[in-house]
């Protein structure tokens, strides 16, 4: 393992980060405070508590998860697209490393900056509203098995994506809507049944479900599906970016 | 001098079908500077990019000091430097971040005197904290050189190097290449300017259309190749060659003023003596004479052309 190589990739990621810290920060505590005075103040006044929540506090995890897995997906897939659309790819084709070491270096600098937005949503939340964490380890662990397994999708829609307009597109058409409607802003179970079934569907679901449970200590599905369908997905990631390195697809001709 | 590098009946075929390269054979030896000149289109950084595994070749073998650049794709990697025909550089990155940055992705410990050393002998030392954007193209130039010999590499590919660069500072990159070869780096630069593989180069082969046609020492090529012209210059001008004097050989230059005369160093008879004396015979009076040796130009563009419909 070239652990040299995946150091220098994550060290020059982040370094871009940084440069651009104020952006990287002010922009989503910008739109996490939005949220909290429209749906958490306004309209949440109006609403009882959800799942003996208020509904200010509710929204906690699903923001944190909206904003985690944008982040993720918009970090990964420019930070690998960047170099295929101005030419510096070549560097890291030609260089001594295989896939895992660049995908350590790339995805793990995408995941860390995902995780501090994380964190500092989670900071702002407490400003607005008053809540406490039930299971703080799980709920550290499901955070970052989030940014993780979404910067490993953001890296895939980098290397698929031949123009700028691509690489929003997946987010912009997928990702946004099932974040959505993955209950980020309600409960599953105050759909009608038929949405209800339709839900189950989505990834998303067991995803902030697991995430609000880890907060309040209850889920619309039970954890262990969550989990499950966390690392089924983190797996899924791994297998098509161990296809496209093997096959060159995309990015070796 | 032993192989640095050895190329294997090379194929590359693209998905629809065009073959950028026919089978290539080529052994590099450890030390030298080898030109690689051909047209464009000619396969020569398909070659390159083969062999630094940026593309995949469809059949044949590249080892670079022993290791095959598939199976051994560390160790051979490792030794490889490459300077691309494009300037693919991060606009917002800073000269010395870039530097160190490719030093590490090869997987070579942080080394700053090092750093410093190459970014001097390339003057970039003052720019170490510029942004890459602010740069001039040549600057931006010897920044991927910067990158591509930060790790220290055993073989250096220059893919055309002085492509669009003004006079100056392709003189100063030839300066460059040949300190890294007293350095004992062995340099395999691809160019159409002959001039510069006359000028660095101790080997030169000529790639077109997918494949080798000739690898041989500078020297030997020109002698081998060269046609001489003797140029004999006449006091009076005249409208033709005289019936006696005829032959394909010779020919009048526009102005009638001189006789061009095209010969073989190589063989028996150049026959310049019986032509001087058959000139004296025709009754034209010589006021001088010139000889040319062709240039690397003219082989080059006689060879990529030889067997080309007429």
């Amino acid at each position: 393992m070239n652990w040299t190589a995946i150091k220098s990739i994550y060290v020059f990621e982040m370094a871009r980060f940084f440069r651009t810290m104020a952006q990287s920060f002010i922009s989503p505590v910008l739109s996490t405070s939005l949220y909290f005075v429209v749906f958490g103040a306004a309209i949440g006044s109006r609403i009882d508590q959800v799942e003996g929540v208020s509904y200010g506090a509710f929204i906690v995890p699903g923001l944190i998860m909206l904003s985690v897995i944008t982040q993720s997906i918009s970090n990964a897939s420019f930070g690998i697209y960047f170099p295929k659309f101005i030419g510096t790819i070549f560097e890291l084709l030609s260089a001594p490393v295989n896939f895992l070491e660049i995908v350590m270096g790339y995805v793990g600098a995408a995941a860390t900056k995902a995780l501090f937005i994380g964190v500092i949503i989670l900071l702002t939340a407490f400003v607005f509203v008053d809540f406490e964490i039930q299971h703080p380890l799980a709920m550290v662990g499901f955070l970052i098995l989030t940014c993780i397994s979404f910067s490993l999708m953001g890296f895939i829609i980098g290397i698929w994506a031949g123009n700028f307009e691509q690489l929003q597109l997946v987010p912009l058409l997928i990702v946004t809507p099932l974040v959505f409607l993955g209950g980020s802003f309600y409960s599953i179970t105050m759909l009608p049944p038929v949405w209800q079934v339709i839900s189950h569907f989505n990834p998303v679901v067991y995803l902030i479900s697991g995430f609000r449970w880890s907060f309040f200590g209850s889920a619309d599905v039970s954890i262990g599906i969550s989990l499950l369908a966390i690392t089924g997905f983190t797996g899924l990631c791994l297998a098509v970016i161990w296809w496209i390195f093997r096959t060159g697809w995309r990015i070796r001709q | 001098m032993p192989t640095i590098l050895d190329v294997k009946d090379l194929r590359k075929a693209y998905a629809d079908g065009f073959e950028a390269l026919k089978g290539v054979n080529l052994q590099i030896r450890e030390g030298e500077i080898l030109a690689l000149l051909g047209p464009n289109g000619a396969g020569k950084t398909t070659l390159i990019s083969t062999a630094c595994g940026i593309t995949t070749a469809t059949s044949g073998t590249v080892t670079v000091g022993g290791y095959d650049t598939i199976r051994d794709f560390r160790a051979a990697r490792a030794m490889i430097g490459l300077v691309p025909q494009e300037i693919n550089l991060e606009p917002f990155e800073r000269v010395r971040n870039t530097v160190k940055f490719s030093r590490g992705l090869f997987g070579k410990p942080s080394n700053p005197a090092l750093i410093e050393k190459i970014l001097k002998q390339l003057s970039l030392w003052d720019k170490r904290d510029n942004q890459i954007r602010e740069l001039s193209g040549g600057m931006k130039r010897r920044v991927l050189i910067a990158k591509a010999l930060s790790h220290e590499p055993r073989v250096l590919f220059l893919d055309e190097p002085t492509a669009g660069v003004d006079v100056e500072l392709r003189r100063d990159m030839w300066e460059i290449v040949a300190e890294l070869k007293r350095d004992g780096v062995t340099i395999i630069l691809t160019t159409h300017y002959i001039e510069e593989a006359e000028a660095i180069a101790d080997r030169i082969g000529v790639i077109a259309q997918g494949e080798i046609l000739l690898v041989e020492d500078k020297h030997k090529l020109m002698t081998r190749m060269g046609k001489k012209e003797l140029e004999v210059q006449l006091t009076t001008r005249i409208d033709a060659i005289p019936a006696s004097l005829q032959s394909d050989a010779l020919r009048l230059t526009e102005d009638g003023t001189a006789l061009v005369y095209t010969y073989d160093t190589r063989s028996e008879r150049t026959g310049i003596t019986k032509l001087l004396s058959d000139v004296a015979a025709a009754g034209l009076v010589l006021s001088d004479v010139v000889t040319r040796q062709s240039s690397l130009e003219d082989i080059f563009v006689d060879l990529v052309h030889e067997g080309d419909p007429a």
